[in-house]
């Protein structure tokens, strides 16, 4: 057990798993020698050999064919894209082809690939760096999507994501990379691929979010509670499919919901989550289902991330509207 | 026996020099015994048999789609030797990622042909594969199957197996940026990988000239630094040499190989409502029918006394049984569950899909 950042406890899965099993393959845009350009799969080349991470020519869409050539063949790839601004050059490969393999062969093959990529505001990156767009994966059949918040949730749930057989996509925030330290256990260990976290108790509101929206979701319900204000707050971590159970049993107890996400209002996955809601538990609601997201532009200039996406403060208004309603 | 064709000469090219490889010339005569493939006698009746067998195949389907008792159907007529000979090369475990014109290719690789016919009807059965049939179904997204294809070479390679991967796209696929990002991961890992290139004139009304302004489509492999050849693609014994000579020279482990063969279909791109009156006239046809993949291999398996009229006839009666055969198993394909559509989606169901497969469950029974 040691404190360590996400980036080091990401880093720990790959190795883990690498060593594990010979059929586990790490590759991608500058992973090897370079150690990828944050550093998460830094010294595993060394570690366990070229054969198992190594580097690929510039062009995504030909990382998506690799991943499912060599998953037909017996390896469980673990492609990374650089960043998913760049997931649109590889669409097709994720959306059209791995997402469907085992359905259009009746089942008869499966396609265990993990798609790992960085994605997040925050950090001031340049253009489509930093556009959260698992609302598009979340969309298609077929996938796993999967967003951690913190060190301990990271590495549990890339493990678990590695040794599934289906394809997930993996997406990693970069304002969390480094960011906090928290306890992780040095063995292996896998957090359930389908299940949400309650990362605070609360009774009379539940605030559903994930990815960095998890922490400004805690710090604002941090400071409700100096207020009175008892907030719930679920961490979705898998974002599809969702974790129905674990979303309608604590608007069921609360009775009110907040849903945070920094994707922009039409993507995402809040609305997904509102839909689920309205659907199932409207009767326990004492207020309208709100939303905290992001306007609907593109992502923003680098200089003005500040005014565009939401936060603490976006997420104390919203609360104590639904808490006044 | 040495190799008859220096692929790494083609690596360094001059796309001027680049010329259709042929052996028969449309007379059935071979031109240069020095490259004329190792087919005994038996095998090449055996490959032209196999052709003749498309060739009714093809006819079948049409009148079958016509009749309604098949869906979606690319007609392959003309494109035999270029289809059945490069399959007639390759091996069992040898892995086929096939494009939706591609299907006789699949059933000679294994695919049991009421499999093919289903695919057609769009019925999952038709695409759950054996096992052990090194291949995946029609791909439908023109290019997919070259990025594909790198990639179950690469596996290839990383597991030492002595096999190679290969694929086919047609004259227009060559423009989508999977086709050079395909032969270019291929290359960059010296993977056995295969890429043919049916170059058949025209992808649906668009004729070859407006894809590109290069001259050949084989200098293509120039640009991932990859042998890039040419072959008659009406020359059934010419595109059996060449794939063969590709597989063993990929197979040593000396990577991939792009060979565009020079063909045509006689039918339209698809039954699908094209009408090939409208970007072709009947000169280009008539002069493309003069080449014939199957009258020149005839002509060649005639004068040597190693076919007939007779032998013809019988064969096709027995290809015709076969496919009637098939389509009965294919209309006693029991209708499609949405149930079972929820479970194929994963390994693993999510509880959320338990909710909609016990759902549909309880109508499919009621």
């Amino acid at each position: 057990m040691a404190k360590t950042t996400m980036i080091k406890a990401i880093t720990q899965a790959l190795e883990d798993e690498l060593k594990r099993d010979k059929n586990v393959l790490v590759f991608g845009e500058d992973v090897g020698r370079n150690g990828g350009v944050f550093r998460a799969t830094d010294g595993l080349q060394d570690k366990v050999g070229e054969d198992q991470v190594f580097d690929t020519p510039l062009a995504e869409s030909g990382i998506g064919g690799l991943a499912v050539g060599l998953a037909l063949t017996g390896f469980r790839p673990v492609p990374e894209i650089q960043f998913f601004g760049f997931v649109f050059e590889v669409m097709d490969e994720i959306a059209a082809q791995i997402a469907r393999t085992r359905f259009r062969l009746g089942g008869t093959r499966k396609m265990p690939v993990t798609i790992r990529a960085p994605f997040g505001g925050g950090v001031h990156t340049p253009e489509l760096h930093s556009d959260s767009l698992e609302g598009l994966m979340a969309q298609t059949p077929g996938l796993k999507v999967v967003i951690p918040s913190d060190p301990y949730d990271a590495k549990g749930l890339l493990t678990a994501a590695i040794r599934s057989d289906d394809p997930v996509v993996f997406l990693e925030h970069m304002k969390l990379y480094r960011s906090f330290k928290q306890e992780v256990p040095d063995e292996a260990y896998t957090v359930a691929l389908d299940k949400a976290a309650i990362k605070r108790e609360g009774k009379d509101v539940t605030i559903i979010s994930y990815g960095y929206m998890v922490h400004e979701s805690l710090l604002a319900a941090d400071e409700l509670a100096k207020e009175g204000i008892e907030a719930e707050v679920v961490d979705l971590r898998t974002v599809s499919p969702l974790d129905e159970e674990t979303i309608l049993g604590s608007v069921k107890r609360t009775g009110r919901v907040v849903l945070v996400q920094e994707a922009q209002r039409q993507a995402g996955i809040n609305s997904q989550v509102a839909a689920l809601i309205a659907e199932k538990v409207i009767l326990s609601l004492e207020a309208p289902i709100a939303r905290v997201d992001a306007p609907d532009t593109p992502y923003p200039f680098s200089d003005a991330e500040t005014i565009w996406l939401p936060n603490k403060q976006d997420i104390i208004e919203k609360v104590k509207e639904t808490v006044n309603f | 026996m040495a190799q008859k064709i220096d692929f790494e000469a083609l690596k360094t090219i001059s796309p001027s020099e680049i010329k259709p490889l042929q052996v028969l010339d449309e007379n059935g005569k071979v031109i240069d015994p020095n490259f004329f493939p190792d087919l005994s006698d038996e095998q090449i009746v055996e490959l032209f048999k196999q052709m003749l067998w498309s060739r009714v195949l093809d006819e079948r389907s049409t009148k079958l789609n016509r009749q309604g008792r098949l869906g979606f159907f690319a007609p392959t007529a003309g494109e035999e030797a270029s289809q059945i000979a490069s399959e007639f090369a390759m091996e069992k475990p040898d892995f086929l990622l096939p494009a939706y014109r591609d299907v006789p290719q699949l059933v000679l690789h294994g695919l049991p042909l009421e499999k093919a016919f289903l695919w057609s009807r769009g019925h999952v059965l038709g695409n759950e594969y054996p096992e052990d049939l090194a291949a995946l179904p029609p791909q439908i997204i023109i290019g997919a199957q070259y990025v594909q294809a790198a990639g179950v070479a690469l596996g290839f390679k990383k597991k030492g197996a002595k096999n190679v991967a290969y694929t086919y796209t047609g004259d227009g696929g060559t423009s989508q940026g999977d086709f050079y990002e395909g032969i270019n991961f291929a290359g960059a890992y010296k993977a056995p990988a295969i890429f043919v290139v049916q170059n058949n004139g025209y992808a649906i009304s668009v004729p070859r000239a407006v894809q590109t302004a290069a001259p050949t489509l084989a200098q293509k492999g120039l640009a991932a630094g990859i042998p890039g050849l040419q072959v008659d693609g009406m020359d059934a014994l010419a595109v059996y040499l060449v794939m063969s000579e590709a597989r063993k020279y990929s197979v040593a482990g000396n990577g991939p190989v792009l060979i565009e063969t020079l063909t045509y279909r006689f039918g339209p791109h698809t039954l699908s409502g094209d009408d090939p009156h409208r970007y072709r006239t009947a000169d280009e046809e008539a002069e493309w029918e003069k080449k014939d993949p199957l009258v020149r291999l005839r002509t060649y398996l005639d004068e040597k006394g190693l076919w007939s009229e007779e032998q013809e006839e019988a064969y096709i009666e027995e290809v015709n049984d076969q496919i009637n055969e098939a389509m009965k198993k294919t209309e006693q394909a029991p209708k499609q569950k949405v149930s079972e559509y929820l479970q194929n989606v994963f390994v693993e169901t999510p509880p959320t899909l338990e909710e909609q497969i016990a759902k549909f469950a309880a109508k499919e029974e009621a």
